[in-house]
């Protein structure tokens, strides 16, 4: 490829960025824009599968057949969400196994979030109202995110994300309205929850290398405080109708910001999560590369079968 | 929604009337007369109704038990659905047995506080999983077996019976369409799947007889038009098994039926040292907090 050419295609998708048109498969694209939506894109995926995990440990236990029945179609809608997300990360050129082994080999991060124990039966609300609602906050921007297939995925999983969240939240509703241990659950559950959800929005703006650059390609749209923020206020009076304290002694109504004050987050603690060092860190993974493992003479057995049929085909 | 307003969507204030509440379940018994037919014992109907809803039931909860396990994200997604059909499956049918038998026991009344004797499902859904070929096995087994008796049950004299069953018919014609395709790709796979499969039928073999075993209440209730005997779905479930099997590259198992205690077996209330353990796991929360609403 001549430089005129190159520069061409340069211009061509700096011009379809600056028009907030999309980017789409065929399209030529920088190396490091490649790179980076893989990245991200993996990240995410990895995120709704392990994610299945700290819900799907209540699946079995769930104390109402409804709950239950909720519960397994939430997990089963991130076990999907994981699907279009590897999807959109091929449309990149990725391969979905090789991305698989970077996550269980430790190469590729997830949310940090799932790190955390699900310890009762209100955790599962609790994920759903806090934990799916910091992802919504940050997961609807991406709806305009410029690259096509991602921006396409990102619609219909913020739209079951929602419905995920009020589900969560209308558990919650029910559990208070329930025994006096009900509403102890939900209240340490929401202890337990709340800095890590407010942790899932990244580091501060000021401590985050690559926002600038994603911003500048419209990966990003917002910063991470800014996202931060919104979660905040949107949340605190969801909380007061719950009749839960959060725990935070910070946290107060700024007339003049027009936004809710909130106290410091410990960064060391989400740098040691981060580190690979949170209380399921290691156990997230290990389930992972398990169940992987355990099903590769599956997958062979498959790959086999479907080979001697294109060759039985190919005979005929 | 449009995702562009979903801030909107999701910070809108606690209006419980618009939110989502169930899993977007059409309530298939609209429009469907719900009293009891005439000249049926209702203590007869509810066993019956257990006998299937238990099955469901206790079958779903080993699928659940598959969740973030499965060889691929195609099957993780492909279980939880078998397992949704089945639960929503004994969700009806626990709560048709509650009225039948004049207690409104609810579903989770059914489910959650009946103690392990009282579970009438079949043997084979409680067995642990195994592994990927074994699941399977157990899968094309049961529903198999079940897809023939949803089908008779359909003309069922009972309304509320036929309408479950004609549900399930769909939803069961993929489950016995998913385990038949994966017998084939492990059976005709490789030689070690080959085996594994093989394996796993043998495994659940001994656990098949009991399915086409009628109890007295079931034949009773065939006798009047409201229930399947299943001793009639045998050559129907020998056929599809055979057909499956040869084209899996197969042998049918020729092992000894699992033995009864006394001849009791799971629709007596009579199972495995494994049911005590899966009953536990299901009832925990729910019994942890009785007092609870959920």
């Amino acid at each position: 490829m001549t430089t005129t050419e190159l520069s061409d295609l340069e211009r061509h998708f700096e011009r379809t960025i600056e028009h907030d048109l999309r980017v789409e498969p065929r399209d030529w694209v920088p190396d490091e824009y490649r790179a980076t939506l893989i990245r991200q894109i993996a990240q995410h995926a990895h995120s709704e599968i392990i994610g299945m995990q700290p819900e799907g440990n209540w699946i079995t236990r769930a104390p109402s057949l409804r709950r239950k029945a909720i519960l397994l179609a939430k997990v089963q809608d991130e076990a999907g969400h994981g699907l279009y997300l590897y999807s959109a990360a091929e449309t990149l050129g990725a391969d979905r196994g090789e991305l698989t082994q970077r996550l269980i080999s430790g190469k590729q991060k997830y949310s940090s979030i799932f790190n955390y124990p699900t310890l009762t039966f209100a955790d599962v609300g609790v994920i759903g109202w806090l934990v799916d609602g910091a992802a919504i906050c940050n997961q609807v921007p991406l709806c305009r995110c410029s690259y096509g297939p991602y921006a396409r995925a990102m619609i219909r999983i913020c739209k079951e994300e929602s419905f995920h969240q009020r589900q969560g939240y209308e558990l919650l509703m029910t559990m208070m309205r329930g025994t006096k241990a009900q509403r102890q659950m939900v209240q340490d559950a929401t202890d337990r929850w709340w800095w890590p959800s407010l942790m899932m929005f990244g580091p501060p703006d000021g401590d985050s290398p690559n926002t600038a650059q994603s911003m500048a390609w419209k990966v990003k749209r917002h910063t991470n405080d800014e996202l931060r923020q919104r979660f905040v206020d949107m949340t605190v009076p969801q909380a007061e109708a719950l009749g839960v304290t959060l725990p935070d002694a910070d946290l107060a109504w700024n007339q003049e910001r027009a936004s809710y004050d909130f106290g410091e987050i410990d960064w060391s603690e989400f740098k040691q999560v981060l580190r690979g060092n949170g209380p399921c860190s290691a156990q997230r993974v290990a389930h992972r590369k398990r169940a992987h493992d355990e099903g590769a003479w599956v997958r062979e057995a498959a790959a086999a079968h479907a080979r001697k049929h294109r060759e039985a085909v190919a005979v005929a | 929604m449009s995702f562009d307003n979903a801030y909107e969507a999701v910070s809108e204030a606690n209006d419980e009337a618009r939110w989502a509440f169930g899993t977007g379940f059409e309530d298939p018994l609209a429009g469907v007369d719900t009293t009891l037919p005439t000249g049926v014992d209702g203590e007869d109907l509810a066993a019956y109704c257990l006998m299937l809803g238990d099955d469901a039931l206790i079958a779903s909860h080993r699928l659940q038990e598959w969740c973030t396990h499965a060889p691929e994200l195609e099957d993780e997604v492909a279980l939880a659905n078998i397992g949704l059909d089945l639960l929503g499956q004994a969700r009806l049918l626990l709560t048709r047995a509650g009225k039948a038998e004049g207690s409104e026991r609810s579903e989770d009344a059914l489910a959650f506080f009946r103690d392990e004797h009282e579970f009438r499902n079949v043997r084979l859904t409680e067995i642990p999983n195994g592994d990927f070929a074994f699941s399977i096995a157990r899968l094309l087994v049961f529903a198999t077996w079940r897809l023939a008796l949803l089908q008779r049950l359909a003309d069922s004299k009972d309304p509320v019976l036929a309408a479950i069953a004609a549900k399930g018919v769909k939803e069961v014609t993929y489950h016995r369409d998913y385990a038949a395709q994966w017998t084939v790709r492990l059976g005709d796979g490789t030689d070690y799947s080959r085996k594994r499969m093989q394996t796993g039928l043998d495994a659940v073999w001994p656990l098949v007889d009991e399915l086409f075993a009628p109890h007295p209440i079931e034949r009773q209730l065939a006798d009047a038009g409201i229930a399947v005997d299943p001793a009639g779905l045998r050559a129907e479930f020998d056929d599809v098994l055979a057909q499956v099997c040869t084209a899996a590259t197969l042998t049918i198992p020729d092992a000894p039926p699992r033995a009864g205690v006394s001849g009791r077996t799971g629709r007596d209330g009579v199972h495995t040292e494994d049911m005590g353990f899966l009953i536990a796991e299901l009832q925990s929360v729910a019994r942890a907090h009785p007092e609870a609403t959920w």
